[in-house]
């Protein structure tokens, strides 16, 4: 067999990376409130019991909405920034991308205590979503300009002066020509950016204000033994979102590739 | 009457001084050629008159306009990309009909009018087409007609065979000049070919480092380069070190290292040239290996020894080592059934031709 | 300045903006801070460095900083050393075809909520967790064990859980890139599989596992979430002083100090490694 020891060793690294995660719903269908095995029976009990949470609901509308309005904003920021760096040439561009990409190389704990502290300390203005999505795009802003920039890359730049020769204006051009273009990489920056958003928990747990987001909710609820098994249910259904989400996205991109004649080369990220 | 007039045609990018004094007029009609080495600022030049640069300070006219301020969309040129830029996005008709959303033509004129630009590079029928499904013959048909649809002055194509193979490229070679007469339009190749450059082209405009050396037609061009280098550049030419001996009449005489001593009149010298370069030139098929008796030898007609040979099949290149000169010289040969191909180390006679010398303004 | 130059600029501007205004002013704000002190209830704004002189010999603070820094360490080098293998064989033994399949299984995991899947190791690891009942009933072990949860250990084990796929896709990406014909080259030339691996593999992919070790050498320094859930607590780190400071002691200028500290030690770690990277590995 091709890889030997390799392979044993793959599919052992598999079985550690999905332990976690097939607990998920063995305990979201369980019929008991410990979680240890043996399993006590099935029941879908857990799941009914979302429906009637209502502090639940407020968190996701939120995180919902911050995530929407954080891969937006990131989105538009991250176009900016990516055409600017791969088509133009301007005095400190180095450093200036540099700047714009800190946010990568920074602990969160960072970015969140020091928009607290400007929020807080300096404006004594109140925490709200809006300090969320402050916190939020400033980490996804570089995320969807790795994605963008790989998109603008690609580009011949000479498709932009063809459609110009033709007769367009420069914005024309990039409208009917370039957007078309990069939109499966607009499509997966948006995508990535809204699933970093509805999954980071520390900015998110320092910025919220009354209104917990889905995840600063969740963190709540764990220290309640007798929750857990609900919010293993919520993680269930959560993941399968994610999981149907990050399949139409897939599907979507690799439309886009064909539909330019590129070869497909790797999944998402 | 020229189409385009460029006037002193500077351009820098920062330090880099990438078009020197840039004078040149293309007349309309013309097939004209930007031949030179990469680096020589002959795609700088063609985008210059596409509008994609800006100009540091002189002129470009075309049709008697001033283009200045004019952007690439304005102007009455369209061009042809070296990676023909292709929307990989739209249909083969959409990318050809690209150019006419301006003119706002009914769908079927619209229609009728890609189907003629088809027609005319040979692709009729094929406007369904993804664009990316195309082969690179196909793709650069495409390029041509999405042009040509919008009836410009001037046609400019950038290296547009470089990226074919050698049979690809020789059969785009006779259509794409098939083409100009058939258009009448103005074309302007930038290729680094020579070859390409002599095949195709009215006129040649020859480049080195940011500067015109020489226009002239291909024939011209080949027969009295102006200076060594474009000598040296178009072709193979064999360099022999010469002493000017005498000037009467117009009249100049060099005593040529391994030739002897030769006239050349005024109409084979470089044209208003004071002085000349201690050199000559020699095409290698200006000299002739001499077959005959050895008695008919004349004054022309100088000895050598083979040192190396090329067999092309047609043609036999041999290096041969003159006596008396420094260096050894390039000769072509057809060859013959008659003439047997002589082998290295072989004593030969060789004859020449005064006539073809060439003479180099210092 | 040219026209592109201008262009460029003027795209650019909105990004750099919102970084400055966002980033830079903040942080700006945070260093200050660490240079007040906390007086009760109000801030005492006298420059001091007191808050520094705190955090290096309070042996509290120190002892987080350490253990921030060694298990941070410990995480990168395992997880490191871990996904290479993985990065390696669907590089270079999984076929062409599947690659994209192995990729999407090794990322799927991690569309799992963040906060879920260290509180399922908690649930794995923990005293009647998922593996003391499984090794019980299996007869490898006759009492619970104990030293996997709530430590250090238990914290390492899961960082290593959660930055799997940053740091494979790096180390994939990068051997993706080597071209084929330099490993037969180098056969050719007479090394063997092996001394081929660390002559011409391991060099060319060292660009991915130095990123990937970056990727998680920064962000784990300050995670809160694992080593207050599994760490216990002698498994507690910066993180969750700094929190502790900020939300629990009111005590923001001591919290500033100790994450200006935390991001000079990240700093100045990542620019060592860097730098010798690019001197030896050359």
């Amino acid at each position: 067999m091709k890889g030997g020891w390799l392979r044993i060793y793959a599919i052992a690294y598999l079985v550690f990376l999905y332990l976690p995660v097939v607990l998920l719903p063995l305990f979201a269908f369980n019929d008991g409130t410990v979680m240890a095995f043996p399993l006590k029976g099935f029941t879908t009990q857990w799941f009914v019991q979302l429906a009637g949470i209502e502090a639940l609901h407020g968190a996701l509308l939120n995180s919902l909405f911050i995530a929407l309005v954080t891969a937006s904003l990131s989105v538009i920021f991250g176009i900016c920034a990516a055409r600017a760096s791969t088509r133009y040439t301007f005095p400190l561009k180095a450093p200036i991308m540099g700047a714009i990409m800190v946010p990568l190389v920074l602990p969160e704990i960072i970015v969140a205590v020091s928009l607290l502290v400007v929020v807080v300390q300096v404006f004594d203005l109140p925490l709200s979503a809006w300090t969320v999505v402050a916190g939020h795009t400033l980490i996804c802003t570089p995320f969807a300009i790795a994605i963008l920039s790989s998109s603008f890359q690609g580009l011949d730049q000479s498709l932009e002066e063809a459609a110009i020769d033709l007769g367009e204006t420069r914005w024309g051009a990039f409208k009917n020509i370039i957007l078309p273009l990069v939109s499966p990489g607009i499509v997966a920056s948006f995508l990535i950016c809204f699933t970093i958003s509805l999954d980071e928990f520390i900015i998110a747990f320092f910025l919220t204000g009354a209104e917990p987001t889905l995840p600063v909710y969740i963190w709540s609820q764990l220290r309640f033994p007798t929750k857990i098994p609900a919010v293993m249910a919520l993680g269930t259904v959560m993941l399968v979102a994610s999981l149907i989400i990050l399949s139409v996205a897939e599907y979507y991109r690799r439309r886009g590739i064909a539909r330019v004649g590129g070869t497909d080369s790797g999944g998402f990220l | 009457m020229s189409i385009i007039s460029l006037q002193n045609i500077e351009k820098h990018y920062g330090d880099y001084h990438a078009l020197k004094d840039v004078s040149c007029e293309i007349a309309e009609g013309e097939f004209f050629s930007l031949l030179g080495p990469s680096g020589c600022g002959k795609t700088t030049l063609l985008r210059v008159i596409a509008g994609f640069e800006d100009v540091s300070s002189g002129t470009v006219l075309l049709g008697g306009q001033n283009m200045a301020g004019v952007p690439a969309n304005k102007r009455p040129t369209n061009m042809v990309f070296q990676s023909y830029a292709i929307f990989p996005h739209l249909s083969v008709a959409q990318n050809v009909g690209f150019g006419l959303r301006k003119a706002k033509l009914q769908p079927a004129q619209m229609a009728d009018a890609i189907n003629e630009a088809l027609e005319m590079v040979g692709l009729a029928g094929f406007g369904e087409r993804a664009a990316h499904a195309l082969s690179g013959g196909q793709r650069q048909r495409v390029a041509l007609a999405r042009a040509l649809i919008l009836k410009p002055k001037v046609l400019l194509l950038d290296e547009p065979l470089s990226a074919l193979d050698k049979k690809m490229r020789e059969q785009m070679q006779t259509e794409l000049r098939r083409l100009q007469r058939q258009v009448g339009i103005t074309f302007i190749l930038v290729t680094h070919d020579q070859e390409e450059a002599l095949i195709m082209s009215d006129r040649i405009a020859v480049m080195f480092e940011g500067e015109i050396a020489q226009v002239a037609p291909p024939q011209d061009l080949y027969r009295r380069p102006l200076t060594r280098r474009v000598g040296e550049f178009i072709g193979v030419m064999n360099f022999l070190n010469a002493r000017q001996i005498d000037v009467s009449d117009g009249t100049v005489a060099f005593d040529i290292e391994g030739l002897g001593e030769a006239k050349v009149g005024p109409d084979q010298l470089p044209e208003g040239a004071r002085a000349y370069l201690p050199v000559v030139g020699l095409r290698p098929e200006a000299f002739t290996i001499v077959y005959e008796d050895p008695k008919l030898r004349s004054q022309r007609i100088v000895e050598g020894e083979v040192l190396d040979l090329s067999y092309y099949g047609d043609m036999t290149y041999y290096e041969v080592k003159l006596d008396g000169a420094s260096a050894p010289v390039t000769i072509s040969m057809k060859n013959l059934t008659t003439r047997p191909v002589l082998e290295r180390g072989t004593r030969t006679l060789v004859s020449w031709d005064e006539g073809s010398l060439v003479v180099f303004a210092a | 300045m040219t026209t592109d130059a201008r262009r460029g600029l003027a795209l650019i501007s909105p990004t750099v903006v919102y970084v400055l205004l966002l980033l830079a002013a903040p942080l700006a704000a945070v260093v200050t801070f660490s240079f007040w002190t906390q007086d009760f209830l109000t801030i005492d704004r006298t420059l001091t460095l007191n808050n520094y002189r705190e955090a290096f010999t309070d042996p509290i603070y120190r002892t987080l900083m350490l253990r921030s820094l060694t298990i941070s360490g410990v995480v990168t080098v395992v997880t490191v050393v871990l996904a290479f293998p993985i990065a390696y064989f669907v590089s270079f033994q999984v076929h062409p075809s599947r690659k994209a399949l192995w990729i999407f299984l090794i990322t799927i995991p991690f569309w799992t909520s963040y906060l879920l899947r260290v509180f399922l190791w908690k649930v794995i690891l923990g005293f009647n967790g998922v593996l003391n009942s499984g090794l019980l009933s299996l007869g490898l072990i006759d009492e619970p064990i104990t030293f996997i949860l709530y430590n250090a250990n238990a914290v390492v084990i899961t960082l290593a859980h959660a930055f799997a796929p940053f740091t494979i896709l790096p180390i994939y990406v990068a051997l993706e890139k080597i071209d084929r014909s330099l490993i037969e080259a180098s056969q050719d030339l007479g090394e063997s599989k092996v001394t081929t691996f660390f002559r011409v593999t391991l060099p060319l992919a060292m660009p991915g596992v130095i990123a990937a070790t970056l990727i998680v050498f920064i962000p784990t320094i300050g995670d809160y979430v694992t080593p207050r859930l599994v760490g216990g607590p002698n498994g507690l780190m910066i993180a969750n002083m700094i929190q502790t400071q900020f939300l629990k002691l009111n005590n923001a200028p001591m919290g500033a100090t100790l994450a200006v500290l935390a991001m000079c030690a990240v700093t100045a770690i990542s620019l060592v490694f860097v730098f010798f990277n690019r001197r030896y590995l050359r």
